[in-house]
């Protein structure tokens, strides 16, 4: 009986959606619009998060250390910064190492070469380059640093010798708090626009089926139950999502390798049509179940006032 | 009056709708199984509303309506398409599913009933078969004149072999060669032992059949003959 009834009902939703040709088009174009959107909010939510977290990677704090400063203790100190809860990474760069790279960086700079080589010796310190999770958390890390620096000036002579944060202090406080406020403005808009493209789909499905009013009151009439007459329209907003799921998943394709193009002069950073291809199924997955449930429950919420006959 | 020996019976119902405007007053009368009884009444006396009260379409503002026993008004909300079943309903305005076939409109009552597929595929042909109607199975409403809009209407009412047929001026809309067919096939249906409830504007029709009148006059019943000539 269950099976006889989902059969029946599958197919004359099936028949309807067929036979109202224009408004199961409408829908279905109406659909496939919220649904572009909701993927272009997830891809450019994914290309946004990319592209700040390239410019977070940006940022960071080199600690410049004194010529005399022990390799033992900067090696010590860089195991105790690396255990800090908010550094991400901590790389050494020794005194040789950085007279290489300013050597290496200056080639062509014969003027730069001679008063090097007049010089004798090496006058560059060694570096660590530390990186925080969050830009957020350099100034702690500064502070640390400094401390450590003034206990070990108490009893030797200090081995820090600059700290190139307090130059950068502004830039880094500024940016943290830019991507702080994009992320929660990102967070803020792709809700509005889902929320607004979603309401768009139901509406379009409700007048849809006020169109089908009179239709439901007669078939209450004939005797057919509420979950009967409400079956088959249910099954049409399951076909309307699943139909614009797979439009949009294709349209969004060219989109992304459009917006990817246009914007890989000045980011570079992340290839969008690379990122689509390789989330294509959480993305598909993500539409199909959003484009269906959005049918349904539209086409549910919908049919109910007309079931009061 | 004994409710549970008539096939339906109203008891002191009154209709008045939000607006104070009274539909129904005091309606008391009963239909027994078999019998054949034509409402009568001006526009606005209340047939339609009496008919609606039968379907449960409206619930009276006072008194009770009974189906075979049953106060149809206290049936609970998901139970009344159980008791529809048991009626087959023809209206003015045909009131087809305009997106189905003449054989899918029939074929639906019966789906909706839960009938088994077989039963469906035979029984359908054979009643479109009945009203004349074998080679217009799959045409459209719209395809349709309206006199064979109300006989695929009729089939559907009858596909599931009511015990009653409510009939609200079924030939208000139709010529007179097609008001004579459709009361043609009511009679018969009435003569096979089904209950038939027909309202109707129309003299001939009631003078043709010369059955039980009920005359309806702004809300009130004030004639129940049981061979009745139209009179108002």
């Amino acid at each position: 009986m269950l099976g006889t009834n989902i059969k029946r009902v599958s197919r004359q939703g099936f028949i309807s959606f067929w036979r109202n040709g224009i408004v199961s088009f409408v829908s279905v174009f109406v659909t496939t619009v919220t649904l572009f959107i909701i993927g272009t909010v997830i891809v450019g939510n994914a290309f946004l998060t990319a592209s700040l977290a390239e410019l977070q990677d940006k940022v960071d704090v080199n600690v410049y250390f004194t010529i005399a400063a022990p390799e033992g203790e900067i090696l010590d100190l860089k195991t105790r910064i690396a255990s800090l809860p908010e550094v991400k990474s901590v790389e050494y760069t020794s005194r040789e190492q950085a007279l290489q790279n300013f050597t290496e960086r200056n080639k062509g700079n014969t003027l730069v070469l001679q008063s090097l080589q007049e010089l004798g010796s090496n006058p560059l310190g060694a570096v660590l380059n530390i990186k925080a999770k969050d830009p957020s958390q350099y100034a702690g890390i500064v502070t640390y640093l400094e401390k450590q620096n003034q206990s070990t000036l108490s009893g030797d002579a200090a081995i820090i010798d600059n700290i190139n944060y307090s130059q950068n202090q502004l830039v880094i406080e500024r940016l943290s708090k830019m991507i702080a406020g994009l992320e929660k403005l990102g967070a803020f808009v792709s809700l509005i626009l889902i929320l607004m493209a979603a309401l768009v789909t139901f509406n379009t499905i409700r007048l849809a089926i006020y169109n089908s009013r009179q239709e439901i009151g007669v078939m209450r009439l004939v005797g057919a139950g509420n979950s009967y007459i409400r079956g088959p329209f249910i099954v049409e907003g399951l076909m309307y999502g699943g139909v614009a799921a797979l439009l949009a998943i294709i349209l969004l394709y060219p989109a992304t390798l459009w917006v990817g193009q246009t914007t890989s002069s000045f980011f570079g950073g992340i290839d969008l049509t690379k990122y689509y291809i390789a989330n294509f199924l959480q993305i598909f997955v993500l539409l199909i179940v959003s484009g269906t449930v959005l049918g349904m429950l539209s086409s549910f919420v919908a049919v109910r006032r007309y079931l009061k006959v | 009056m004994l409710s549970s020996n008539n096939m339906i019976s109203f008891e002191k119902v009154t209709k008045i709708y939000g607006d104070k405007s009274v539909a129904l007053e005091d309606v008391t009368f009963a239909v027994a199984p078999g019998e054949f009884m034509s409402i009568v009444g001006h526009s606005g006396a209340g047939k339609t509303t009496l008919l609606k009260m039968v379907m449960a379409e409206e619930t009276p503002t006072s008194g009770t309506v009974f189906f075979d026993g049953v106060d149809v008004h206290r049936i609970k909300r998901n139970r009344i398409s159980d008791m529809r079943r048991r009626m087959g309903a023809i209206f003015q305005d045909f009131r087809l599913l305009p997106g189905k076939t003449a054989y899918e409109n029939v074929a639906f009552a019966m789906e909706a009933a839960g009938r088994p597929d077989d039963v469906i595929n035979t029984d359908v042909p054979e009643v479109l078969d009945l009203v004349g109607l074998s080679n217009k199975m799959w045409n459209f409403p719209n395809q349709l004149s309206g006199g064979e809009q109300q006989r695929v209407a009729i089939a559907r009412a009858l596909i599931n072999q009511p015990d009653i047929l409510v009939a609200d001026e079924p030939t208000g809309n139709l010529d007179p060669v097609n008001t004579y067919e459709v009361v043609q096939i009511l009679k018969k249906i009435n003569d096979l032992g089904t209950t038939v409830v027909l309202t109707t504007h129309n003299r001939g029709v009631i003078d043709f059949l010369g059955k039980r009148v009920v005359t309806l006059d702004r809300g009130k019943v004030v004639r129940d003959d049981p061979t009745g000539k139209y009179v108002l």
